[in-house]
């Protein structure tokens, strides 16, 4: 099973701030379930997708080297629960705080300029004690964000592309 | 320069916010742990926002001496020994050492830290600015 709750990304500032969008499809197979006549995407979905631009954001800015998991959601508001097929929403990310064993983003979600959703997200770094526990395999955050878009659009702190390591 | 009431105003502000306890809870004796129910993952967010809110730094080590804890010197078979106990209190003047004395092993040191260490660690940086 696919875990994708991002469609791709559309900014992409390493170390600092990512955009990526997520467009609502009929087709996904939720939908069908939540809810049959009333097809609306789950909120914990949004902030799946959330947890994916702040945290690819963080793990590249780790040059993909540390275990990046999302830990603690302090705080989050949302506006409107109505998130419907067809709808496109863009999801923002900005890091506030990036140390050795955690980090800490801000995020917002719109729909067109309706805010949708605000909150903070706090992510850990895995340590010594899950060095020997793999969450992805060689190379799979890599293909990931590249299927993102995130090297066709994506720059360093001083506007120079991000390179992809494949070219 | 703040006061330590103003100091201790903003550590119950974020306390509150990070565990979301009421703010009568946070007395300057409750330790973060057994008092509060903090877990390890909030120690950052508490960190963050001690940062945003005074606009200080504050390395993980200072709140949790974890160079401490892995030094063979201070630690051995699990248990802080006597000099390391001795550095423990230097670090945290206003943690109860003398209770974590009775069992000192490693795990139990995030147990003991306080309100009252917060407050020390927030003031002994805004005084080093």
């Amino acid at each position: 099973m696919h875990w994708y709750w991002i469609d791709r990304f559309t900014i992409f500032e390493s170390g600092t701030r990512a955009q990526a969008i997520k467009a609502i499809s009929r087709g996904e197979d939720h939908l069908s379930d939540h809810f049959h006549y009333h097809p609306v995407m789950p909120a914990s979905l949004m902030i799946e997708g959330l947890a994916q631009t702040a945290g690819l954001l963080i793990h590249e800015t780790h040059h993909f080297q540390k275990k990046v998991v999302l830990g603690k959601i302090p705080k989050f508001h949302i506006y409107n629960t109505e998130l419907v097929p067809g709808d496109t929403l863009i999801y923002d990310a900005s890091i506030e705080y990036i140390a050795d064993d955690g980090s800490m983003a801000s995020v917002q979600v719109h729909r067109k300029d309706e805010l949708i959703a605000d909150g903070t997200l706090v992510f850990a770094h895995l340590g010594q004690g899950f060095m020997n526990k793999k969450l992805f395999n060689e190379g799979e955050l890599e293909d990931l964000v590249r299927v993102y878009g995130m090297y066709d659009i994506g720059v360093q702190k001083d506007g120079t592309p991000i390179v992809d390591p494949e070219n | 320069m703040a006061t330590k009431e103003e100091i201790l105003n903003g550590v119950k502000t974020v306390l509150v916010d990070a565990l979301a306890v009421d703010e009568e809870e946070v007395t300057p004796e409750a330790t973060l742990v057994d008092d509060l129910g903090a877990e390890s993952i909030d120690i950052l967010d508490i960190i963050f926002n001690l940062e945003k809110t005074f606009g200080i730094k504050i390395d993980r080590g200072e709140l949790i001496p974890e160079d401490l804890l892995t030094n063979q010197q201070y630690v051995q078979d699990g248990k802080l020994t006597a000099a390391g106990l001795d550095m423990l209190r230097e670090r945290l003047p206003n943690a109860d050492i003398d209770t974590f004395a009775k069992n000192p092993m490693v795990q139990n040191i995030t147990k003991i830290l306080t309100v009252n260490d917060m407050c020390y660690i927030v003031e002994s940086k805004l005084n080093a600015n």
